[in-house]
């Protein structure tokens, strides 16, 4: 009871914090502080599979992408309104993520991986040789912002305040019944049939749900760049986005959060010094595996439940 | 709000103190994908810039220059990444680079909404200065995609080529090429029998050599880039196609980054450009011995177009006194700019959508005395533009090229 206290105290005190990021930071940092939102929020939908279910998702990339392409067409193609583009892009996201789910939940461990890049695989391919609807390598542009989200600060804040409500969820999701039967898949599939459950019917459904963060982040990056190629569905988004999950710590949920961050900026700073930054975010990520395997949020959890061990003893 | 309201109260009184201090440094941004597919073009991009603002003394119209590069990863969500940081954060005067189409349309729809003057010497995407031009997105230096592939079509069809494939890698820019040379030799009388296109970095041709092989053309029309230009001169050649057929290609395809990279398989094809680096003309040979001297390699495409890009910026400045705050003026000195110091040495102007007009070469590879390979001129079409011979609102009424629209006549 009162760790929840505690935790929801945190919780707003971070939430009041980041609101007023705007005000101190000048345009730049307030679109890196958007795009660290965005992906924090792709990472934790794969955190939800990866560290809830056990299954490690590379398609959800192209599940993210895929909301920015049904946003970005919808508004630059067919001139339906920017906020209705972006909810049909979150929907042409869920509904990936359900058809990905049916074909792929039946696997698991590395199959499950191999069937999650291919079927990504795919999307980038249709995204890639579909001219006519997609614009090809080129992509589609255009203004498909609403005019009251124009201003940077005020996209920040449309960005926050549904990152923040699409964490709440995703909280309560895997803190919920569900959540729990996800994570007795995850410790012992046979068991959970044993004892009555839909195994895969659950799986499906947990893909779905995740499959629709990762679309809400998506529509997100829709409204943020203005802009989608075949990068935004391709595979190193579904890896980054994993990357971004493990590093902060897999099955942390908050743990996305720290690796966007961490990812996002490093990037930003590594890359304006040297052509070389690809091989120091490596670096970092090898260093952070070898001295903090459970990722950063695991790792500082380890840390400290073993210093309140020390104080008990 | 409050905040903004103040910085833009502080912009009002520090606005003549700007306009005083003439002596700051004009920040140049330039995007070029050093990491990434393309990043051989990418560092010759930077060189090409750096070489022309050393041999100005560092300076652009009195005012010296801080050049700002930044790495566009040939990824077009990591070039406006990069552009917004160059433009927000570092406050750069202007956006000068970008190799791949969709790095430079990423960016250009993004300076679309602010205003910021970009300059793209090697972005192709014929629509940028045609059918979707943007007023602040100027082709300085640079050509559009089916520009030089029109007169390379009647070019072709003089030589009496009756019938012509073409084989190219399966995106814009190559739909572009083939679509301005497959339009021009149609309608001169010639035949296009087959068009192939293959995916980006295709290893093994011999597939389509060997079908290319049966259609007996009269010449292949080739549009590659980079390692698949490599690759496709290299199988053609050892195939025994190049000795069956006349292999034309695309100026990309027998650019100095390419054809450096071979031991003469390249020799005797001819392509279509403004610039030719074997020019026997004394601004071309000067700018070829400085570069050459300077990075060791014959200059490429890249460098050539960058330097020249830039050269062509700093040009337009020295008319407005180099005040890069007034936009306008700026960008209207660009367009109004006749740069007649460039490596061509001749004087290129901007048509009045932003793209150059160039006399634009018919060049073969030729062996140099020192052996190594290089381009040719051997005719010279005047003054063409990106129209070519077109009425350019008839012609933008066309749909832009594609794979399903190639221009191509029915006979």
């Amino acid at each position: 009871m009162l760790a929840d206290r505690r935790f929801a105290g945190i919780a707003v005190a971070v939430l009041i914090a980041a609101a007023l990021l705007p005000f101190v930071l000048p345009t730049y940092e307030t679109n890196l502080a958007i795009e660290v939102l965005i992906f924090a929020l792709l990472a934790m939908s794969i955190d939800l599979l990866a560290g809830y279910a056990g299954r490690t998702s590379l398609g959800h990339g192209a599940i993210f992408g895929i909301a920015t392409y049904v946003a970005i067409y919808c508004a630059t193609q067919q001139g339906v309104p920017a906020l209705a583009a972006f909810i049909l892009g979150v929907i042409g996201a869920t509904l990936l993520a359900a058809l990905f789910g049916l074909l792929a939940t039946r696997t698991s461990g590395v199959y499950f991986l191999l069937l999650t890049l291919a079927l990504g695989m795919i999307v980038w391919g249709v995204c890639l040789r579909w001219t006519t609807v997609t614009g090809g390598e080129n992509g589609m542009r255009g203004t498909i912002r609403p005019a009251f989200l124009a201003d940077r600060a005020h996209l920040y804040w449309f960005t926050l305040a549904i990152t923040a409500a699409a964490v709440f969820l995703m909280w309560r999701f895997v803190h919920s019944a569900f959540g729990l039967t996800l994570r007795g898949i995850r410790d012992s599939n046979s068991r959970m049939r044993a004892l009555g459950y839909d195994v895969s019917l659950h799986l499906l459904l947990g893909f779905t749900i995740s499959g629709f963060f990762a679309g809400v982040a998506g529509a997100l990056y829709a409204f943020f760049n203005d802009f989608v190629s075949p990068t935004a569905v391709a595979l190193p988004q579904s890896v980054s986005g994993l990357l971004m999950a493990i590093v902060g710590g897999i099955g942390t949920l908050f743990g996305g959060l720290i690796g966007s961050a961490l990812l996002v900026l490093l990037r930003d700073v590594v890359s304006s010094y040297t052509e070389r930054w690809q091989s120091v975010l490596g670096l970092t990520f090898i260093l952070i595996m070898i001295l903090l395997p459970e990722g950063i949020i695991g790792g500082l959890r380890r840390l400290t439940a073993r210093r309140t061990k020390g104080v008990q003893t | 709000m409050k905040r903004r309201t103040f910085l833009q109260a502080t912009a009002v009184l520090a606005a003549p103190a700007i306009a005083r201090a003439d002596a700051a440094a004009i920040k140049v941004g330039v995007l070029a994908p050093l990491t990434g597919v393309v990043a051989a073009g990418g560092k010759e991009m930077v060189d090409g810039v750096k070489l022309y603002v050393e041999q100005s003394g560092g300076k652009i119209a009195d005012r010296p220059v801080q050049l700002v590069v930044e790495d566009d990863g040939a990824n077009p969500d990591v070039a406006l990444q990069k552009a917004r940081r160059l433009v927000e954060q570092e406050k750069v005067d202007f956006l000068i680079g970008d190799l791949l189409a969709n790095t430079g349309l990423a960016v250009a729809n993004y300076v679309k909404g602010n205003g910021m003057p970009y300059f793209i010497p090697i972005i192709a995407a014929d629509d940028l200065t045609q059918r979707a031009r943007i007023p602040n997105v100027i082709r300085v230096a640079g050509y559009s995609a089916s520009q030089f592939s029109h007169p390379f079509g009647d070019w072709a069809a003089k030589q009496g080529y009756k019938r012509a494939v073409t084989i190219s890698q399966d995106y814009t820019f190559g739909h572009e090429q083939c679509g301005g040379f497959a339009q021009v030799f149609t309608e001169s009388g010639g035949q296009i029998t087959q068009q192939f296109w293959h995916p980006l970095n295709t290893a093994d041709f011999s597939p389509y050599l060997g079908q290319i092989a049966e259609l007996k053309p009269d010449a292949v029309f080739f549009m590659e880039t980079g390692a698949d230009a490599t690759r496709l001169i290299q199988q053609a050649s050892s195939f025994g196609l190049k000795d069956q057929t006349k292999l034309i290609g695309c100026m990309n395809a027998t650019d100095q980054s390419v054809i450096r990279t071979m031991n003469g398989e390249a020799d005797g094809i001819v392509a279509a450009a403004h610039f030719a680096e074997g020019a026997d003309i004394p601004a071309t040979q000067a700018f070829v011995k400085a570069y050459e001297s300077k990075y060791q390699v014959i200059p490429s495409l890249y460098g050539f177009s960058m330097y020249s890009g830039i050269m062509w910026v700093a040009k337009a400045l020295e008319t407005v006194g180099g005040r890069t705050d007034d936009r306008d003026a700026f960008l209207a000195a660009v367009l109004k700019t006749k740069l007649d110091g460039s490596p061509l040495g001749k004087t290129v102007s901007l048509d009045s959508y932003g793209n150059p007009i160039y006399d634009v070469y018919i060049r073969t590879v030729k062996k140099r005395a020192d052996g190594k390979y290089w381009n040719v001129p051997t005719q010279t079409y005047p003054n063409v533009s990106q129209f070519w011979t077109y009425d350019p609102v008839t012609y933008m009424q066309q749909p832009p090229y594609s794979r399903s629209f190639q221009g191509i006549k029915k006979s």
